[in-house]
């Protein structure tokens, strides 16, 4: 909240910054979940959040987006604040947190992207059918666009999620854990999808577990536990320093390039 | 009394015409919005906020000393609502669990409403007779107004949900996301958490505090069961609400002196139950037949497995083997043998057996195309 002195002072010119956390503290009870965490991430970047669990990985996406209330800081998305810039931001949540037995539709999840832009009241026409079915051949779930989201494996219902997020035609894309309980097919399709995101000049933030695949997968990386212990890129700052400081334990991970 | 006679007494008798047509609406509006407090996992809601309007009837009645339904109905809207938000006020201001705060805020207003409800009994004002009523509910004491307050009640919850269907709809599936996308959703719940109160406070006349989650849950219980889409779910709930109202009113005026309330709750039930059993893709008769039809399948493809596994060393696969052969194998019979044979899949020739091309086709590819339909 308080005025810091900062050693960099960002320029107005520069819009290479995509989202930027200034002094943020988010506490569910008394302990801080996130402790004055700050963050610029440039944009263009595939970037993966990691630390252990309890980390304030989630938090940290959910505060960004308006989801949870920070007790302080601030949020700017392009230099403006969150809610002006809504519209350049899509959200994949983690796939537990709906219940797949709701009586819906694949194509209809992913139709729901598009509400954010008709705004209150009015409802999707063929434009937003239109959009949504390119969302769904994009995932490869064309051929599963009536099933019923019960139905879809899981794997199956996190490309969906992917699908919403994608109909939304965000700049910055904030995704929690995308990868969890899927199988090779859907990592691999997913990942592609995330490097043609990152290709079409977008910002890509990945909640992440499997350190392994750090180096493969993403090009930035920001290490968390409720504090920020390092962000920038994964060639400079993924190393066995970092991890161990994040999770306490002497960290030996082989990179390989 | 035949049910032409009964028919025609409904259209001309007024006591009839209106408890049936007030029983009916207040299952459709009842059945709609169950339909979002059960997709809500809020079952427990309707039966909080229930009880929780009674102290609100007893203290209506305490200050104004009248026992007119439209005051009495709106304390209850009023102590139903302030038990509403005090329970979303315990859920997020604490670590309960929203089934305790549900508990615990229905118990506290019953309780005290129960107490208000037998001080009442004490008080000499000859007006007291009959508060009680609103605990089972009392159709018979439905009239013309009360019919039309529940029509302009439900008309508007139906404008409403139409005009907020896709807000809704969102919101029931994923709330954090509905945020993200800038709706307010905190204005949509409490849109529709309003007009569930408003909806169960209109049916503690007809069918009181004690039973009337049940006119909530059941028919969007039975309704979810017969399909997968959200609005045939609603539709389908409202009309198994109104016909629980119809023939509950029926059923109890046609048998002297039973009580509608409870009556017109367990149509409902009936519904429930009907709907658990015989719906095609969730109910229990059609699941068990499909598991019984699956297991034989698989007995059949197994023997038929089996016999591949002995065609196959023999250069030409249909030459003939033994029966005795398969009397090793578990899963034979000769009734899977008979159908196999009906499926062409196998010939038999006496004592023997032998495998056709299409058998032998079947079997060498049994399941190997089920990982890439699956995913």
């Amino acid at each position: 909240m308080e005025e810091q002195t900062r050693n960099i002072e960002i320029p107005a010119s520069a819009g290479s910054i995509a989202v930027k956390v200034d002094d943020l503290t988010v506490a569910y009870n008394y302990k801080p979940v996130l402790w004055d965490i700050d963050l610029e991430i440039p944009e263009g970047v595939l970037m993966a959040i990691v630390g252990p669990n309890g980390a304030g990985k989630s938090t940290l996406i959910k505060s960004i987006l308006g989801i949870l209330k920070p007790i302080a800081g601030s949020i700017s998305i392009y230099g403006k604040s969150y809610e002006k810039q809504r519209q350049l931001v899509a959200y994949v949540p983690q796939k537990g947190s709906v219940d797949w037995d709701f009586p819906t539709t694949a194509l209809d999840v992913v139709k729901m992207g598009t509400y954010g832009s008709l705004g209150w009241i009015k409802r999707p026409g063929q434009k937003e059918k239109k959009a949504a079915l390119e969302a769904l051949e994009k995932v490869g779930m064309l051929p599963f666009k009536n099933r019923q989201i019960s139905q879809l494996s899981g794997g199956q219902q996190q490309r969906i999620f992917l699908a919403r997020a994608l109909v939304q035609n965000a700049s910055i894309y904030f995704m929690d854990e995308p990868f969890q309980g899927v199988d090779a097919t859907t990592e691999i399709a997913i990942i592609n999808i995330l490097k043609e995101l990152r290709k079409a000049g977008k910002t890509v933030i990945v909640v992440h577990h499997d350190l392994q695949t750090v180096p493969e997968y993403f090009d930035w990386v920001t290490f968390l536990n409720v504090k920020k212990i390092a962000t920038g890129p994964v060639k400079d700052i993924f190393n066995d320093d970092n991890l161990t400081k994040t999770y306490g334990i002497n960290y030996k991970v082989s990179i390989q390039e | 009394m035949d049910i032409l006679e009964y028919i025609e007494l409904v259209f001309t008798d007024y006591t009839l015409r209106t408890i049936t047509l007030g029983t009916a609406i207040l299952g459709a509006v009842t059945g709609m919005l169950g339909s979002f407090a059960v997709l809500r996992k809020q079952s427990l809601l309707g039966d909080a906020i229930s009880h929780a309007a009674l102290p609100g009837i007893a203290i209506a009645f305490l200050i104004t000393g009248a026992k007119d339904s439209n005051t009495l109905l709106l304390g209850a809207l009023v102590s139903g609502l302030i038990g509403t938000f005090w329970i979303r006020g315990i859920v997020t201001k604490t670590h309960l669990k929203s089934d305790t705060a549900l508990g615990l805020i229905l118990s506290l207003f019953f309780g005290f409403g129960m107490l208000l409800l037998t001080f009442i009994q004490k008080q000499p004002n000859a007006n007291q007779a009959g508060l009680d009523k609103y605990l089972f509910g009392q159709a018979a004491t439905l009239v013309e107004s009360d019919v039309w307050m529940m029509a302009i009640v439900t008309g508007i919850c139906l404008i409403v949900m139409l005009t907020f269907w896709k807000e809704f709809k969102i919101l029931l599936f994923d709330a954090d996301y509905t945020k993200t996308l800038g709706f307010n959703t905190k204005t949509i719940d409490i849109l529709i958490t309003s007009f569930i109160v408003l909806a169960i406070v209109l049916g503690l006349q007809t069918v009181g505090v004690v039973l009337m989650s049940a006119m909530l849950l059941a028919p969007a219980a039975a309704a979810r069961q017969w399909t997968n889409s959200l609005s045939v779910m609603v539709f389908l709930a409202a009309i198994f609400g109104a016909f629980s109202g119809v023939f509950g009113t029926a059923i109890s005026a046609s048998q002297n002196n039973l009580s509608t309330g409870p009556v017109i709750v367990l149509v409902a039930g009936v519904f429930v139950v009907i709907s658990f059993i015989f719906s095609p893709s969730r109910g229990l008769l059609f699941k068990q037949i499909r598991f019984i039809k699956n297991r034989r399948d698989l007995e059949l493809h197994k023997t038929l497995a089996f016999m591949h596994h002995i065609a196959e060393t023999h250069e030409d696969i249909s030459h003939p083997h033994a029966i005795k052969l398969l009397n090793n194998f578990q899963g034979y019979t000769r009734s899977t043998l008979q159908k196999l044979v009906e499926k062409d899949y196998v010939e038999l020739k006496g004592n023997m057996w032998n495998l056709t091309k299409i058998g032998f086709d079947t079997a060498a590819n049994l399941y190997t195309k089920q990982s890439t339909e699956d995913e």
